[in-house]
């Protein structure tokens, strides 16, 4: 009887990835491998300003002189730099004119994602930068966000169009030799968006970024910059998919946000890479560097992410809370299901006076996954009267899986409040009979459970994609009590 | 309604029900009583279809269907209902919202649309009052540091909002104060009808004042061991379970 039980629940966590088509489209593509020619080429192919590829070429020499990372807790097979294809761009007029002169096929691919490039079919009020591989192919609404000041392109657009911003926040927030991972970002780095929100403005719409990899064998490294002013306010979300492959792909990226005195800025991520199939093989590495800070006094970022993706999942949004007041938030739930790996977390680093912040991590890990939280809470010297609140809850399903828990803690100023609470429980039997009682199956009462259970953070979701969220995790787990 | 022939259980290669006979017609209250580890959870545990016991012998009849044929969620949906001794709690579903799934998937299974949010709300706030239970309640996460009387109530909330044609209540009394008990028995009065049934399991005689029931069986080590009316129910308030220990042992052996 128990093995049966175990058989429905194998049947839940084993539905296929819903996004894994390929799109058949031309593709103009750097040679395979890294050196400095090929930064010059992605350079060149962007034709980008001096200043712009000396960035990239210190950045990639600083990179030659680093090593991976190996701390996490993670495994994986050592990744070879020179068989990865570092920029490709689907045959098109690169930056159409108009958004209709995107490529059909590019429309289509979009489309079949749930994501429309037409202003027109304005559901939900979002404007939406489009990413595809190594290029931005639309960003909608532009000119009705530039109506109130709002500047929302891509990042190769932004380059040409605003060296000034560019030249003054990229890499302010993350340096390019901040880590392995982002000294390799901002060398090869081929897109991305850019929204800068001037003095008192409150953006109109949601902005969101749809990043989709679609060529073979190509990584795709790109780089978010998100500026808001005094007073200004933005919510942006971010969402991405891939073909399924038995390779492995990388992505590395790096999301920078400057939130400037009483200015907000709440980033959303729903983060759905391929995660590989049921025996651990292919999937996308996702190995990305977000970090926010809270330059002004009473300014506010917040993470959101709901991360059901990726063989391996190895990132920590962040904020530094240098004005006095200031508050950070991360809320987080990271779902691992067959041999996914995450280790996620985030690190809020006090170094104003007054400043708050909230940790909220929910790990659901299922089949044979290994689910890792790890943050960091520091509180400078200076930092009087800081806070910090951590609730980090895992739950399994199965006996197959890991949860894990690292959190560091790092205060040096002796006003400082912080707290942490830690659980860790298992769907139970009982519980899945219970609801089967009541007429519920066991697929739907998993996915009740783990929605309940994530109810927190799925509520920092902004409404329209909260519901979407909530499927999406059901998906997930589709196969995992026991 | 409900006929059960024969029925034999075990859970751990230990054999728990050795045999259990029972006939329940439309309109009919039975109370099963008994000593405790007797076996009245782990019959009501397999007639709701739960996985960890292996039924080993016998058949149960179910409006005409073969219960045991049936997934506990396919039981649940033709109309059994379990109000359970130890309620489960969910954290972050609010009863609202899971009650709301159960009718629904109820809804679907029986080919019915899903009921609109004022529908569900005008009968949620009827069925609150037949158990006197607060809004504020079922807004909270399903059994979540509710007290032991909260729990059985919800259980009959539940119950009346699922309107099932059998209803086995598993000690729903025990733990609760005067009061409760009333309310709760209340409840399940006024759900009684022509048509649904209701199987009462419980250790005591005293909700049999407030549920009077038209037959009484007494469980004991896995059989069910004498049969009566209320009047049997009386005679082991007073006589205690000892008495009929003494003599079924001695039967036995
Ligand atoms: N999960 C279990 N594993 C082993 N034995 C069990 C289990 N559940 C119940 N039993 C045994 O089955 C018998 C009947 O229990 P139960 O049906 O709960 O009795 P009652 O409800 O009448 O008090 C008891 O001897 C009890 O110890
Ligand atoms: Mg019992």
């Amino acid at each position: 009887m128990h093995e049966e039980n175990d058989d429905i629940l194998e049947q839940i966590t084993s539905s296929e990835y819903k996004y894994g088509f390929v799109t058949d489209i031309e593709a103009d593509e750097a040679p395979k491998g890294l050196s400095e020619d090929t930064v010059r080429f992605i350079s060149a192919k962007k034709n980008e300003p001096a200043w712009m590829l000396d960035y990239r070429l210190k950045a990639y020499r600083h990179w030659l002189t680093m090593e991976e990372p190996k701390w996490p807790n993670v495994e994986y097979p050592p990744i070879n730099y020179q068989d990865i294809i570092y920029y490709s761009a689907p045959k098109q007029k690169i930056a159409p004119d108009s958004l209709d002169d995107i490529d059909p096929e590019l429309r289509k691919t979009f489309e079949k994602l749930g994501i429309s490039l037409n202003e027109q079919k304005r559901l939900t009020g979002v404007a939406v930068d489009a990413v595809i591989d190594s290029v931005s192919v639309a960003t909608t609404f532009k000119e009705e966000l530039s109506k109130v000041g709002v500047i929302f392109c891509s990042m190769s657009e932004a380059i040409q169009e605003h060296p000034d911003l560019i030249k003054k926040y990229l890499g302010s927030v993350v340096p390019a030799t901040d880590n392995y991972f982002t000294a390799l970002n901002s060398a090869v780095f081929s897109d991305g968006s850019f929204c800068f929100i001037p003095k008192g403005v409150r953006c109109p719409m949601e902005l969101s970024t749809y990043f989709r990899i679609n060529a073979a064998n190509t990584g795709q490294f790109e780089r978010t910059l998100i500026v808001a002013e005094d007073e200004a306010y933005v919510s942006y979300l971010e969402g991405c998919t891939a073909p399924m492959r038995d390779e492995n792909q990388l992505h590395a990226a790096v999301v920078e946000i400057v939130a400037m005195e009483k200015a907000e800025v709440k980033y959303s991520t729903v983060q759905n890479w391929y995660p590989g199939d049921k025996e651990g093989k292919g999937g996308i590495y996702n190995f990305v560097t977000k970090r926010g800070i809270c330059a002004g006094a009473h300014a506010k970022i917040s993470w959101t992410q709901v991360e059901t993706g990726s063989s391996i999942t190895w990132k920590y949004p962040s904020v530094i809370l240098k004005g006095d007041y200031s508050i950070g938030e991360f809320y987080s739930v990271a779902v691992t299901n067959n041999f996914q790996q995450a280790d996620t977390g985030t690190k809020m680093v006090h170094l104003g006076k007054n400043t708050k912040s909230r940790i909220v991590s929910k790990g659901i890990s299922a089949g044979k996954s290994q689910n890792s939280y790890r943050g960091l809470v520091s509180v400078a010297k200076n930092a009087g009267n800081a806070r910090n609140f951590s609730q980090c809850d895992s739950l399994l399903l199965g006996d197959k899986c890991g949860a894990h828990t690292f959190p560091y803690i790092e205060v040096k100023n002796n006003t400082a409040v912080v707290e942490h609470e830690a659980t860790t429980s298992k769907i139970g039997e009982d519980q899945i009979f219970y609801c089967n009682q009541r007429g519920i199956d066991t697929e739907t009462a998993v996915a009740l459970i783990v929605n309940g259970f994530a109810k927190e953070v799925m509520n920092q979701l902004p409404m329209e994609f909260a519901v979407e969220a909530q499927k999406l995790l059901a998906i997930s787990l589709e196969g995992s009590v026991g | 309604m409900l006929k059960i022939n024969n029925l034999q259980a075990s859970i751990e290669e230990k054999e728990i029900l050795k045999g259990i006979n029972l006939d329940i017609k439309p309109g009919e209250i039975h109370a099963i009583m008994g000593p405790n580890g007797s076996g009245k959870s782990t019959l009501a545990s397999v007639l709701a279809g739960r996985a960890d016991y292996e039924v080993t012998g016998g058949t149960v009849e179910f409006m005409g269907k073969d219960l045991l044929e049936l997934s506990p969620e396919d039981r649940a949906k033709e109309g059994l209902f379990l109000a359970f001794q130890y309620p489960v709690e969910i954290p972050g579903v609010s009863t609202t919202n899971f009650i709301k799934s159960a009718v629904n998937e109820k809804r679907k299974y029986l080919g019915l649309e899903p009921l609109d949010a004022a529908q569900f709300l005008r009968n949620m706030k009827e069925k609150m009052k037949l158990v006197e239970i607060d809004q504020s309640l079922l807004s909270r996460s399903l059994n979540e540091g509710f007290s032991g009387g909260e729990k059985k109530r919800n259980e009959i909330f539940q119950m009346a909002m699922l309107e099932p044609k059998l209803a086995i209540l598993d000690e729903t009394d025990s733990g609760l104060d005067i009061d409760a008990l009333r309310i709760v028995a209340n409840g399940v009065n006024q759900l009684r009808t022509k048509d649904n049934a209701f199987l009462v399991v419980t250790h005591y005689q005293r909700l049999l004042d407030y549920i009077v029931p038209d037959f009484v069986h007494v469980l004991y080590k896995g059989r069910i061991v004498r049969s009566g009316t209320k009047e049997l129910a009386k005679e082991l308030e007073v006589k205690g379970y000892d008495f009929i220990k003494a003599e079924v042992d001695q039967e036995l052996a």
